[in-house]
């Protein structure tokens, strides 16, 4: 029996069009624009002037505070300007514009550096440079990944879980990574467990990734304490509480996080990232996105410099195909539709969606018929259709005592729903407002 | 692009279930039944069903046309199958205009006053079927003979249903041996040959459609498997303290509307609860109250009440049996 977290879940076709398709290295863009607020917490604080002539993996934004992170450089070239751009997000974002220096060589070199095993840094000394290097978690939530490894002293923490899930249909950069880069990312987690002092790993894969499974293990040395977990196929795995409690077992209690149950979570980008960032010194300035849809010519992963603008990637894989009506940052399940192709490739982006006509729309919204499936399939227990309820009707108070807050929006209600009612529209918009309401009361 | 770019929130893809579909299914689901009553009754069974349908799909366009004032819903099935449904449990020779008053009350009173569906409380053909009984209980229980052809086959049934014969036995003082002589066998009632309302004549129609039903995933086994086993283990105790005095589980789980209660109008979406939990309590519940309405009651049978009175139970139950939410209770479980 394959492993997976007993409550809820689904099952949407997996679309992996381009898991067979090697990472490509993506053109250097002749512009780059780069937000300064790439991760969840406060955006960083913009330390270049224009005109200014930077370097590739140069420090250009830091740190804004203790939940955030430092922006680098991904090319070399100079600041045209600091400007408003549109982002994943829909809103106009604090943007870097950096013109890409086609002379300079060091913008134009691949060099594929060689496996290096030894681990030199000292735990604190690694964790510092994981701050230095501006990373963030690389599956989506670009939450801080120094503030994730910032574990409080007296914690008990045991075990170090690899995300290799990418339970999002269409996506293949997790996949593709791990194929590739399987001895980087295993030194990648011997470096965390060595900064964290952890003497066990779980790598949690999904069973559709049957060459992945096999590779870890065996690149994987039997006294390394890391395991391979193969998963079954569900949507949401890739959520860190479904994740740990697929794998070990132990529930993550409401409202806490896996560090209460004595478990760190990293997704294997995140992973990859690190090891470049303490064996290389090289700070996250690029990632690997999957470019995918149905129609595309030639859908691709890439690794991608981040601030790249999604256009540049379209034209790579043959341009919008005919008929094309949305566009999404991410997968199916959680990605971001966006309004145009002029929006940069951020920390977060794990891949573009392509999505044409016959799937661009939903249905209409009809009456619920009450059949319940939204419950089933929920995750966390939650009931989605008394939630919408609740949020449409303006009972926030009775909305928080349902648990509306500890919804991960992973939209498996809306997805089920025959109804097609926007469950997690009415759900989001009633956590935005319970939000508001608990905060003017602290 | 020619079109301009569509925003919109995720998910971005949707199952390609709807309920529309899942209201066809059922529809499908009722053919194998369907099919019995017309090779048992005839016409007869084909007039009542087909009046009960158009009455209810034009009741629902008039009233929502006319008096709502509101979308026209009839294409999603759903008074479709109230029509089917409720033609199921109805008599085969009942009069054309009493099966419209039904189906007036049916979508009427019971689905579009609540505010439509997936509003309704009650399950609206069981309200139309039991406005029906108790306006007019002599015509609600006149069971037709069956037709000419097939009177060999059927002639112990004239004019009572199986469970009307044994509870008219019992009353007089018969025990169930001299009542048991008169009574189709178990097969014969497996198979369609008693007497009843159109639809609930054959238990291997009905199942093969709850089969259906549940290989399509539009019910669980929760509610009917909880309602048969729970008729079974009720009826079985009084059966085996005294067999003379009570039937079979056998008998009343094939006779009756057991079968068609349990896969069909019990398990409807709108008016059954949301968890598993509240389902089996649901279930539980409606095989209590009909085996007490059959056994000590004055009807014979009693499942369309017993649904109903559970149907009111169902937002108590929703509210009571919630599902356990993830990190509720926390395992100490520390590897």
């Amino acid at each position: 029996m394959l492993k997976t977290f007993p409550k809820g879940g689904i099952h949407p076709p997996e679309n992996k069009i381009t898991s067979s398709k090697g990472i490509k290295r993506m053109v250097v863009p002749k512009v780059v624009n780069v937000p300064i607020a790439q991760h969840i917490g406060i955006p960083a604080e913009i330390i270049v002037d224009r005109k200014e002539k930077v370097e590739i993996g140069q420090v250009i934004a830091k740190s804004g505070g203790f939940v955030s992170s430092n922006i680098h450089s991904p090319v070399a070239g100079t600041v045209t300007k600091l400007d408003l751009i549109i982002d994943s997000s829909g809103y106009k974002k604090q943007c870097i514009v950096i013109r890409t220096d086609a002379k300079d060589p060091s913008n134009f070199e691949e060099i594929e550096e060689p496996l290096k095993m030894d681990i030199e840094l000292e735990p604190k000394e690694i964790l510092q440079r994981i701050a230095d290097a501006g990373i963030v978690g690389l599956g989506g939530a670009t939450f801080p990944s120094q503030v994730k490894l910032n574990v409080r002293e007296g914690t008990t923490l045991d075990y170090l879980i690899i995300n290799g899930v990418e339970c999002e249909p269409y996506l293949t950069a997790d996949h593709r990574l791990m194929l590739e880069k399987a001895e980087e990312i295993v030194v990648g987690i011997k470096i965390l467990m060595k900064a964290l002092h952890l003497k066990k790993a779980v790598i949690g894969i999904e069973n559709n990734k049957k060459d992945a499974i096999t590779l870890f293990k065996k690149v994987i040395n039997k006294g390394d304490g890391i395991q391979v977990a193969a998963l079954q196929v569900k949507y949401p795995q890739g959520g860190e509480k479904q994740l740990v409690r697929a794998i070990l077992g132990r529930e993550v209690p409401k409202n806490g996080l896996p560090l209460d149950v004595g478990v760190i979570v990293h997704n294997v980008g995140t992973i990859f990232a690190i090891y470049q960032a303490i064996q290389f010194n090289k700070p996250l300035i690029e990632r690997v996105v999957t470019v995918t849809g149905k129609k595309l010519e030639n859908p691709s992963n890439f690794w991608v410099k981040i601030g790249t603008p999604i256009k540049d990637l379209i034209a790579e894989v043959g341009g919008l195909p005919e008929g094309t009506r949305k566009l999404v940052n991410g997968g199916p399940m959680m990605g971001k539709a966006i309004k145009n192709t002029d929006v940069p490739v951020t920390k977060g982006t794990s891949g573009i969606l392509v999505i044409a006509e016959e799937e661009a729309s939903r249905g209409e919204a009809k009456n619920c018929i009450r059949c319940g499936e939204c419950v089933y399939v929920c995750p966390m227990g939650l009931e989605p259709h008394l939630l919408m309820n609740l949020s449409e009707k303006g009972m926030y108070e009775k909305a928080r005592a349902e648990d509306i807050m500890t919804c991960i929006e992973c939209g498996s209600c809306s997805y089920v729903c025959p109804s097609h009612r926007p469950l997690l529209d009415y759900i989001r918009f009633g956590k935005n407002i319970v939000k508001k309401l608990e905060n003017s009361k602290n | 692009m020619s079109q301009p770019i569509i925003i919109s929130a995720s998910p971005h893809v949707h199952s390609d279930r709807t309920s529309k579909k899942l209201m066809y299914d059922v529809v499908i689901a009722l053919i194998p039944a369907f099919l019995v009553s017309l090779y048992v009754f005839g016409i007869g069974a084909f007039i009542v069903t087909a009046v009960a349908v158009i009455s209810c799909l034009l009741f629902e366009y008039l009233i929502q046309k006319f008096l709502m004032k509101t979308t026209v819903t009839i294409g999603d099935g759903s008074a479709l199958i109230t029509g089917i449904l409720l033609a199921f449990n109805l008599p085969s020779g009942l009069p054309i205009w009493m099966i419209i008053v039904g189906s007036l009350v049916a979508i009427g009173v019971a689905k579009l006053s609540f505010g439509g569906l997936g509003f309704n409380i009650f399950n609206p053909a069981l309200v139309g079927r039991v406005f029906l009984l108790v306006s007019f209980p002599v015509q609600m229980t006149m069971w037709p003979t069956a037709v000419e052809n097939n009177a060999t086959i059927v002639d112990a049934v004239t004019g009572a249903t199986t469970l009307g014969m044994i509870k008219e036995g019992l009353m007089f003082g018969d025990t169930m041996t001299t009542i048991g002589a008169n009574l189709p066998s178990n097969l014969e009632m497996f198979l369609g040959l008693s007497g009843g309302s159109i639809g609930e004549m054959s238990g291997l129609a009905l199942l093969l459609g709850g089969i259906y039903l549940l290989i399509r995933k539009v019910i669980t086994w929760h509610i009917p498997v909880t309602i048969l086993v729970t008729m079974a283990v009720m009826t079985g105790i009084f059966w085996v303290i005294n067999p003379e005095s009570y039937a079979s589980p056998l008998i009343h789980i094939l006779s009756g509307g057991a079968l068609l209660g349990a896969f069909y109008m019990a398990t409807d979406l709108v008016t059954s609860p949301m968890t598993k939990k509240g389902m089996i309590i649901f279930a539980i519940g409606i095989a209590v109250i009909t085996v007490v309405i059959r056994l000590f009651g004055a009807y014979p049978e009693g499942i369309s009440f017993a649904i109903l009175i559970m149907n009111a139970f169902v937002p108590l139950i929703n509210t009571y049996f919630k599902p356990r939410r993830f990190g509720s209770k926390i395992k100490s479980k520390i590897v």
